[in-house]
């Protein structure tokens, strides 16, 4: 092999790729990340997130270091051969047990949060329904009976509105095919499937406009089934409300 | 059982219907190989749509009036490309890559075999492979196009597709069937057939890995191909295996009651979840053959890479509804997924330290099989550590569906499997065409293919994290989205370059075919029966039947005139 042309090409490739990378930032400049959170659970999930960023970044830089250093350190060598062994059984318990060790950890972590988020939900302020049709987002809130699928519901299309450290209950739905409620700054993300009712609770933490994202392929219009948010003050929610049972009758 | 070595079969029966092992599996790999440009070119198309979406391509007009009228690419269109774009890599190129060629190919020749146990049901399972692709592809010739609810094909909605759908489900349940004839025959064949001395504890980890892979296959296929048919009916014979009462499709009332959607996601993850397996376990083998041959030393924990693929082919089967944790099951269900989930990184785990084990104190060349090797091992650690964020359940509520599955899956399938392939097709090449490939191009397309692999490919989990949602055609609209435009740009680029530098692979290859240097039986240097025979190896493989005296990880032992000891010649000194 001739090293040189070698070295030519990974610095072209790089050549390449690293301007066009310069190029793909350079006009943002912002972070490709993640969002705002805008609910109670979102911090835990984060911090899981976190977590197991921080577990699998050790564990890559160790791996890809070690196998680094042995790339380099073991490379052939005139007169030196390699070391004759099958292997040792002590290092097989230690990088058997010590990973299981880790995982349980995570595991443990994992169940704590999961049982917060998808456990019984907390008392709530609020009950909405969700369906999710192809392709758009019905949300249909209880009337002055405060009972959902009654005469007097309330419902929009696309158009959703919480209140801000309310907690919600939102029960999903769909008619048609799979949808999925997904919205980012919440952390959260549940299926619609039709013939089953889904349930998720969230309690938004600060006001502001969210999108509604259907995470579940969903045929042709999946990409455009987007829905509006606000999260707005409970006075401002109620008005809303108000505003939108007159508009209803 | 096969025939004798010495009769000569005439052109069709040497070339086209061969029961040679050897014929059958290098028409999988061209076969394969050719399905692997198609999928390719898929994604090259994807990728056009979210580097730049709705720009026009005008010359693809003449290829797709229909789904990029003006060479603007519609959403119909784009569903049906990611779908047979994830179809064709899965079903007709990884899958018989792995399985239908490495499996086919060595098997027989590592075990010291003059063929398979059933070489006519063999040839079968080849030949079912060019109507299986032709019915899947003839989708995009039929009125609405090919198929277009992802490769998951999840209920209701891939019931109502129109016909291209339906050529999807006939194709897949055709190719299983070949997954199952094929896997049936390896298993019959390393159970029977193995040379004298050829005890399960010397076999070479590559027919360990191949010989439990088929295992799955056999155990794991059937329950597709049964979803497969009921899925079928559904679509065809007005039956509602998947579908349930009340749905109202385009403004129509359907008149289904009783079916279950979530149903057919737990008979097609039962089987999908194995099949990530079915497509990593042979480059596991793969790669457990070449890192001892060109680090020049045995393979470090030989039994507990052994117990680890077996550990991995039981546990595939327990962790099935980790894609089903926004599903809407029962949260508990969920924790019991979650733990099987992380149970299984376990023996992942061994099998990687192993790796490294044996690569120290190693005596490494950096021969272009060896640097796939070492890229499948690299990128496989990515693959597999990105799992454990889905494993987490509630950061998986996060990220489900979003790009971040989609960089995982690539880490898993390109950097793990396509990798393993590479190096396969690298290490083998001088067996099964008696002539080495060139070393400078397979090197330049080997750094080529990794620094774009992961310039297209990484950045995905940064999209994920940031909420893009995968299998979305158009991203613009979206305001948590405004600032990923430039990102994809990025990747899209690296993705056509990947995709040229497969050019280099392709001239390699039939440059190498004709013109390449004569190999020799063993130029590797290594130990495995293959390599006792000639290259290629004639019509029964072995003049006289090999007897096996030992391991086939023998390199460097001391005190040994040479620093590899072929698995058929007794060791000099017993150790
Ligand atoms: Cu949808
Ligand atoms: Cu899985």
């Amino acid at each position: 092999m001739t090293p040189r042309l070698v070295r030519v090409v990974i610095s072209g490739a790089l050549g390449v790729a690293w301007p066009a990378a310069a190029w793909a930032f350079g006009g943002s400049g912002a972070r490709v990340w993640l969002p705002e959170s805008y609910s109670t659970y979102a911090p835990a999930i984060d911090q899981l997130f976190y977590v197991v960023l921080g577990l699998t970044g050790g564990v890559f830089f160790l791996v890809q270091g070690t196998l680094l250093v042995f790339l380099l350190r073991y490379r052939r060598r005139p007169g030196v051969s390699a070391h004759y062994t099958h292997g040792n059984n002590t290092v097989e318990i230690v990088w058997t047990v010590v990973p299981a060790l880790i995982l349980v950890g995570l595991l443990i972590n994992s169940q704590t949060v999961w049982s917060h988020v998808r456990g019984t939900p907390p008392p709530h302020d609020l009950e909405l329904e969700v369906q999710g049709e192809q392709f758009a987002w019905n949300i249909r809130y209880a009337g002055p009976d405060g009972r959902l699928h009654t005469d007097d519901d309330i419902t929009t299309i696309n158009q959703m509105q919480l209140p801000v450290q309310q907690t919600a209950l939102v029960h999903l739905a769909s008619t048609d095919v799979i949808h999925s409620f997904f919205i980012p700054q919440f952390r959260v993300k549940q299926d619609a499937v039709p013939g089953l009712r889904g349930r998720l609770w969230v309690t938004p933490t600060r006001e502001g406009q969210l999108e509604i994202v259907c995470a579940e392929l969903c045929g042709l219009g999946h990409y455009r089934m987007r829905g509006f948010l606000t999260i707005a003050s409970p006075e401002a929610f109620q008005a809303w409300l108000a505003e939108q049972t007159q508009g209803g009758t | 059982m096969s025939g004798a070595a010495g009769h000569h079969p005439g052109f069709i029966r040497t070339y086209i219907f061969s029961t040679d092992h050897k014929t059958i599996g290098i028409q999988f790999l061209f076969t394969s190989l050719v399905m692997l440009l198609v999928g390719g070119l898929l994604a090259m198309l994807i990728r056009w749509q979210l580097g730049w979406p709705g720009q026009p391509l005008p010359w693809m007009e003449k290829l797709a009036p229909d789904g990029m009228p003006g060479g603007v690419m519609v959403p119909e269109y784009y569903n049906m490309l990611f779908t047979m774009h994830g179809s064709i890599m899965i079903f007709f190129a990884i899958i018989p890559l792995l399985v239908g060629v490495f499996g086919n190919y060595l098997i027989p020749l590592k075990i010291g075999a003059a063929d398979m146990a059933f070489p006519r049901l063999n040839m079968i399972s080849y030949w079912l492979m060019p109507p299986a692709i032709a019915t899947v592809c003839a989708g995009f010739f039929v009125q609405g196009g090919a198929a277009a609810s992802g490769w998951t094909a999840y209920a209701p909605l891939s019931t109502t597709l129109g016909p291209g759908q339906v050529c999807w489900i006939v194709g897949v349940i055709i190719l299983g069937t070949s997954s199952i004839l094929g896997s049936v025959n390896y298993v019959t064949t390393v159970i029977n057939l193995r040379a004298p001395g050829m005890s399960f504890f010397r076999l070479p980890l590559s027919i360990w890995a191949l010989f439990i892979t088929a295992i799955i296959v056999l155990l794991a296929t059937p329950v597709l191909a049964s979803a497969l048919i009921l899925l079928l009916m559904d679509s065809t014979a007005a039956t509602h295996f998947f579908l349930p009462a009340g749905l109202i499709i385009d403004g129509v009332a359907q008149p289904h009651s009783g079916g279950q959607v979530l149903l057919w996601q737990h008979l097609f993850w039962f089987y999908s979840h194995p099949a990530v397996y079915i497509m990593i376990l042979p480059a596991m083998g793969i790669a457990s053959e070449i890192l001892p041959v060109f680090a020049r030393k045995p393979l470090f924990g030989y039994h507990s890479m052994v117990y680890a693929i077996a550990a991995i082919a039981v546990l595939g089967f327990l962790v099935w509804a980790h894609h089903m944790f926004t599903s809407g099951m029962n949260p508990t269900l969920g924790t019991s997924f979650m733990a099987s989930t992380m149970v299984i990184a376990v023996p992942s785990a061994i099998k990687t330290f192993n790796w490294l084990g044996t690569l120290w104190r190693g005596s490494i060349r950096l021969t272009t099989p060896m640097l796939h090797a070492l890229a499948f091992v690299s990128m496989f650690v990515i693959g597999g550590l990105t799992g454990l964020f889905l494993a987490a359940s509630p950061v998986d509520l996060y990220v489900h569906d979003t790009y971040f599955i989609v960089g995982h899956l690539h880490y898993v399938l390109f950097g793990g499997s396509l990798f393993g392939i590479f190096a396969g097709v690298t290490f083998w090449f001088p067996k099964m065409f008696g002539r080495m490939l060139d070393e400078l191009l397979g090197k330049i397309h080997f750094i080529l293919t990794f620094i774009f692999f992961n310039a297209v490919m990484f950045p995905m989990f940064n999209l994920g994290i940031a909420g893009m949602p995968r299998r979305i055609y158009d991203y613009t609209g979206y305001a948590h989205l405004a600032h990923v435009g430039g990102l994809n740009r990025m990747m899209s680029v690296s993705a056509f370059c990947l995709g040229l530098a497969q050019l280099l692979f392709i001239v390699n290859f039939f440059w190498s075919l004709w013109r390449g240097r004569r190999a020799g039986n063993n130029p590797w240097e290594a130990n495995t029966l293959e390599w006792a025979t000639s290259s290629p190896p004639p019509h029964g493989n072995f003049v006289t039947t090999p007897t096996v005296y030992h391991g086939p990880y023998e390199y460097s032992r001391p005190g040994a005139s040479q620093d590899w000891q072929p698995q058929h010649q007794p060791a000099p000194a017993a150790h």
